[in-house]
């Protein structure tokens, strides 16, 4: 029963994760783009839910309404000025050291705006609340609210991928810039699109780690490795696939839990070593799929 | 300076020369200037020798980055896993099995190029970006392990008494002569990388691995060597690091700001030239010492002049050098020289063929 329980705990962090991996999978899969400011911007998310709620007492998850366009522009702005400069130019080189330039500049800044001290976003009695399924499992309704949240939102994306011209044109532009922009796309601007919505799961994932954790400027990079496990695991390209490594890196931790609380990072580290080995293209791999 | 004759038909028709009259003279400079940094534990003051030896085990670390993302195409961000091992193989070495430092660094760097190996069967299943980050996990692999063994005092660290032997003197000189040594080995281990028949081959994966593949070279192979050249590099420098700190905690040790370091004085310096981390060290060290008061608002300036450097000028300051004065201090400048004008001598084929 324990072990149950582990697996239903796990897999509703799995939910948080996914919500993690999200932007990170979408920057790859339509500009094979490897952000490693990733994680910094989640946090610079929650910081930013942090202000507006100290500001207007309101609801972190109110919040949204004003972080997530914030975000957006952002995203828009960070594309359109800095990271298609990077992508332009060969090789994976400059966009790597252009992000990981960026990430030590927002760790920075946040450490200069609100120093090293965890902050948290109180959210009221959500909390806390969970639904008892019998005396040793109870579901807490938090990080149930997550994993419906980041399957709601994966589930939109992939609609907008498959059925609408804007996602069309993320299909074209990803297999082939080139031949997209003959046929008329402007790739500069659709990828800052790209960015921009990537940004917005950013802005909802950094919120859900505000309420369900604390934070301080230096998590970034935690940030960062745990998405990039769930979309390893998952397999590249494919968003579906990062729901599944959400889940199966949030289980993989449940377990290493179960046994020590020590090995519990160590567990998810070594599943992604496992898949690594034994499954590269990770659990649910889109058939054509081109790294790099 | 070395030069090859090739023999065909048995006879030597042209060599190929490796040198440059600027190679030569910084090889000279480089021996007159190893010698006399040599003398300083006999006059000058432990504060400068502390940050020759900060300096120059920064230096051998940025060319060993170097070496992987500038010559290999390896971009990685998890190096820290061979510094925080060669700082905890020297504890092992001299604290519990009560080795002479100079027989740890020897058996250490042993011990890491295994391990290298076998962190290559992952991280080689990743590619480009993907495998910086697949690194950095390795790299945090290591950190949670040694932070969850007693032996070597787990998340709180350890201190490294087994150099205590020496006496603080003695022990600051070998410390700094090993720096000198990693230091200048850095450099000539490169230059000797570049002349051989790995430079060659790597400089042909650099330009094209399709091409470099379909004339016989062997990229992964290639490729893991040089990843396990540098995993070695980074835990000798790491070792002589933590001779000079002796103290060791593992998130220090296992830090991915060790990369940070490496990262911004290779970018900075320019990707892909020996001389490259040489000027970024300086530039890194200069703009430390001066904006260190300023805490985090120094990181933030490195931060911006790593993206300014990658888009504005991405061959680092030293490609900005030499792109107006063309000069190659270390390195190999291979270019064909032929010996005498002969009846159908062979054509001057590429300028880099060697055998």
């Amino acid at each position: 029963m324990e072990w149950v329980n582990a697996l239903i705990q796990g897999i509703l962090l799995g939910g948080l994760y996914a919500l993690l991996a999200t932007g990170l999978s979408l920057a790859f899969g339509v500009m094979r783009l490897v952000n490693l400011a990733h994680g910094d911007l989640i946090i610079l998310a929650a910081y930013l839910a942090l202000v507006v709620t100290n500001a207007t007492k309101m609801n972190p998850f109110l919040s949204l309404t004003v972080v997530v366009p914030l975000m957006m522009v952002l995203g828009y702005v960070l594309q359109r000025g800095l990271l298609n400069r990077a992508l332009r130019s060969t090789g994976v080189m400059p966009p790597l050291m252009v992000t990981f330039g960026l990430a030590i500049v927002i760790q920075n800044l946040l450490l200069e705006a609100f120093s090293a001290d965890s902050q948290g976003l109180t959210a009221g009695p959500i909390e806390t609340e969970s639904i008892t399924l019998n005396d040793q499992i109870s579901i807490g309704v938090l990080p149930l609210l997550t994993l419906i949240v980041a399957v709601a939102i994966l589930v939109g994306l992939e609609l907008m991928i498959s059925r609408t011209a804007l996602g069309r044109a993320m299909r074209a532009t990803a297999d082939d810039p080139e031949a997209a922009s003959i046929v008329g796309i402007d790739h500069r601007h659709l990828y800052a699109t790209a960015m921009a919505i990537a940004l917005a799961t950013v802005a909802v994932a950094g919120v859900f780690v505000g309420v369900s954790t604390t934070f301080s400027p230096s998590d970034g990079s935690q940030g960062l490795i745990v998405a990039f496990e769930a979309v390893i695991i998952g397999g590249l390209g494919s968003l579906w696939g990062t729901l599944v490594g959400g889940v199966a890196l949030g289980v993989a931790q449940a377990f290493g839990n179960q046994i020590s609380p020590a090995y519990q990072i160590l567990a998810g580290h070594l599943l992604f070593l496992a898949v690594l080995f034994f499954r590269p293209t990770g659990l649910l791999a889109r058939r054509t799929q081109r790294q790099v | 300076m070395t030069s090859q004759p090739s023999t065909r038909d048995g006879a030597a028709r042209f060599h190929v020369k490796q040198g440059t009259r600027a190679s030569r003279a910084a090889a000279v400079i480089g021996m007159l200037l190893l010698a006399g940094l040599a003398t300083l534990p006999a006059w000058g003051p432990p504060g400068t020798m502390k940050l020759l030896i900060e300096f120059l085990t920064l230096l051998a670390l940025a060319q060993m980055w170097n070496l992987l993302a500038g010559y290999a195409g390896l971009i990685s961000i998890g190096q820290q896993a061979f510094i925080g091992l060669g700082a905890y193989g020297l504890f092992i070495c001299t604290d519990r099995l009560g080795f002479h430092p100079l027989l740890a660094i020897v058996v250490l760097a042993l011990a890491v190029a295994v391990v290298a190996l076998g962190t290559a069967l992952f991280a080689f299943r990743l590619r480009g970006g993907y495998f910086a980050i697949g690194t950095w996990v390795i790299a945090e692999v290591f950190r949670l392990l040694v932070s969850g063994a007693k032996e070597v005092g787990a998340g709180s660290g350890t201190t490294i008494l087994g150099l205590g032997f020496l006496g603080p003197q003695a022990r600051l000189a070998l410390t700094y002569w090993l720096a000198l040594a990693v230091g200048f080995g850095s450099i000539a281990l490169l230059a000797w990388i570049m002349r051989s028949r790995l430079g060659l081959a790597l400089r042909a994966v650099r330009d094209s691995e399709e091409g470099a593949q379909s004339l016989g070279v062997d990229v992964l192979r290639t490729k893991k060597i040089v990843w396990v050249i540098a995993a070695v590099g980074c835990a000798v420098a790491g070792a002589v690091i933590y001779m000079n700190l002796l103290r060791i905690q593992p998130t220090a040790a296992f830090g991915v700001e060790w990369s940070a370091r490496m990262i911004f004085i290779v970018v900075i310096g320019g990707l892909g030239r020996i001389e490259g981390p040489i000027v970024g060290a300086l530039v890194y060290f200069a703009l430390r010492e001066t904006l260190s008061d300023f805490g985090s608002l120094y990181l933030m300036v490195l931060g911006l002049v790593a993206i300014a450097v990658t888009l504005l000028a991405p061959q680092g300051l030293w490609g900005l050098f030499v792109a107006r004065f063309p000069v190659t201090l270390f390195g190999a400048h291979p270019r064909l020289e032929m010996l005498a004008a002969d009846d159908g001598g062979p054509p001057a084929t590429s300028q880099e063929e060697k055998r």
